[in-house]
């Protein structure tokens, strides 16, 4: 059988294996199929400046369209891929064709968390994933009117900034006591929300959204279980994301919380492999397995699989790093904050738009959340993959150049 | 269009044909120039679309912003001459400009 290397999905780590299996000189077939109209794009920008309408598809694809004709890389768009044969090295689609596979690399990234409320499918109930998903958003920033976001994540509060900035009137309405509350320190969370509020954006926590009223079909308003009720022209729901593992379990390869693979992006059968949101997978820097929503996983492990698909072990060896736009504030995170004892601020989080928090586990340095700081983020990123301690007072004294840190590091 | 010359590390040149309004960046990925990560996609918070720019066209280009300033001078390989290919617009007056990539973005 000739060398065919079939990949499901096209997201980032679709398009960034095709790239790499041809750099690490791959010559036999490749064919990516995708269930979205679209080749691989940047999927960031979509609720930044893609959402904004300051950008248009052609500047977020991840690569040009000549780079799978140059390449030789069959794309099979709006395809899904409904079965994995694992004993006949097949995939089905839902356009009835079958292909044999040699190699079989799943990036299957994943999906919006649903809210099947009721109401859910009136008219203005939108989630945030993929570019259709904006483009119905952006039908309704034209209008103007009235936006309720549910969820005080990422998603939920970039949404927020861009619609606000549209000049429309936003409500955010987040379950937990502050917002982005599953990943950072509450210092962090009391900043977002005192920035949202100076741009106008109004933030309810501990807001239990209870279902979706309308008239005529069309969203009017969102209910909260304690019989509050907000009106909306439309809502964004960004309640967090799934991996897409149906084809993995179905096929009986192993999955815990992802689809379980090993540093080289190896599965449980010797002929697949997986990468990116999908996958649960072994960080030998943080001793620990993981299962990431970010681009930066997505492209390494990409890497990594490409590689290992050509007999070449290149094992994924990363701290995550992570990005969010809101207004003029950029914040950069390095490493994962889970588990921290402590949280150091360097700078001010109550005035101005700019500080850091560091998170240290038992005196090492696990983690950094950096507003508008890039050298407490660009430091970080080496200081944090060294596995180094600095002293709490070190890191909050300002008159200590973020480089003077690096003495750590030896 | 504006034409630029990416060399690699090696000194492959590639000449393109960059159109106005976009960044650098995006005239390098579009062309499939190596050496042009840009994990980021252009938001300026990677650093891996580094490069250098000779110095009699530093003067024409855009004055580095504060963050850009501050991811470079993190940087390993990071020049004097050093900057993000991201945050650089095309436009006639880059006509003809040459700029290399750092080894440690091959």
């Amino acid at each position: 059988m000739s060398d065919h290397v079939v990949i499901v999905g096209a997201g980032h780590a679709a398009g960034q294996a095709a790239a790499s299996l041809r750099q690490e000189g791959y010559e036999g077939a490749i064919t990516m199929i995708g269930n979205e109209p679209y080749i691989p794009y940047q999927r960031p920008p979509l609720s930044k400046k893609f959402l904004a309408g300051e950008i248009g598809i052609d500047r977020v694809y991840f690569k040009p369209p000549e780079f799978y004709e140059k390449e030789n890389v069959t794309v099979k768009l709006g395809t899904r891929v409904t079965e994995i044969d694992r004993n006949a090295k097949t995939v089905h689609t839902d356009k009835g064709e079958t292909l044999t596979y040699s190699k079989l690399l799943l990036t299957t990234g994943s999906r919006a968390r649903e809210l099947n409320l009721p109401g859910f499918d009136l008219e203005g109930v939108f989630y945030l994933r993929n570019v259709g998903d904006v483009e119905g958003i952006q039908s309704y920033f034209n209008k103007g009117g009235k936006c309720v976001i549910v969820g005080g994540g990422y998603i939920g509060l970039e949404v927020a900034a861009v619609a606000a900035k549209h000049g429309i009137d936003v409500t955010v309405l987040e379950m937990a006591p502050m917002v982005m509350a599953r990943v950072v320190d509450p210092i962090v969370s009391r900043f977002y929300e005192r920035v949202h509020r100076e741009e106008g954006v109004k933030i309810v926590t501990g807001a239990a959204v209870s279902g979706f009223e309308g008239k005529n079909g069309q969203l009017t308003k969102v209910t909260c279980a304690d019989g509050t009720a907000h009106e909306a022209d439309f809502v964004v729901v960004g309640v967090g994301i799934l991996p897409n593992v149906e084809l993995a379990v179905e096929a009986n390869l192993k999955v815990e919380n992802g689809i379980a693979v090993d540093e080289c992006c190896r599965t449980s059968d010797p002929d697949i492999y997986a990468a990116g949101d999908c996958t649960n997978h072994p960080n030998p820097l943080l001793g620990e397995r993981l299962r990431l929503e970010s681009v930066h996983n997505a492209l390494e492990q990409a890497k990594t699989a490409a590689a290992a698909i050509c007999g070449k072990e290149k094992p994924y060896a990363q701290i995550p790093w992570f990005w969010s736009d809101q207004y003029d504030l950029k914040l950069q995170i390095v490493g994962l904050s889970a588990g921290y004892d402590q949280a150091v601020v360097r700078g001010n989080p109550d005035e101005g738009r700019s500080f850091a928090v560091f998170y240290l586990k038992e005196g090492r340095l696990i983690a950094v959340d950096a507003i508008n700081r890039a050298p407490e983020f660009m430091m970080s990123k080496q200081l944090i993959a060294k596995g180094v301690s600095i002293p709490a007072e070190k890191l909050r004294d300002e008159s200590i150049n973020m480089k003077e840190m690096a003495a750590y590091a030896t | 269009m504006t034409k630029v010359v990416f060399i690699e590390h090696d000194g492959t040149e590639h000449e393109v044909d960059a159109e106005n309004g976009t960044n650098l960046m995006e005239a390098a990925t579009k062309h499939l120039v190596p050496g042009i990560d840009a994990d980021c996609g252009g938001a300026c918070a990677c650093a891996t679309c580094m490069i250098y720019v000779p110095e009699e066209w530093a003067a024409k280009l855009p004055e580095k912003e504060d963050m850009e300033e501050t991811m470079l001078d993190f940087c390993d390989h990071s020049k004097e001459n050093s900057r993000l290919a991201c945050q650089i617009e095309v436009t006639d007056a880059l006509e003809g400009i040459r700029v290399s990539m750092p080894a440690s973005q091959h």
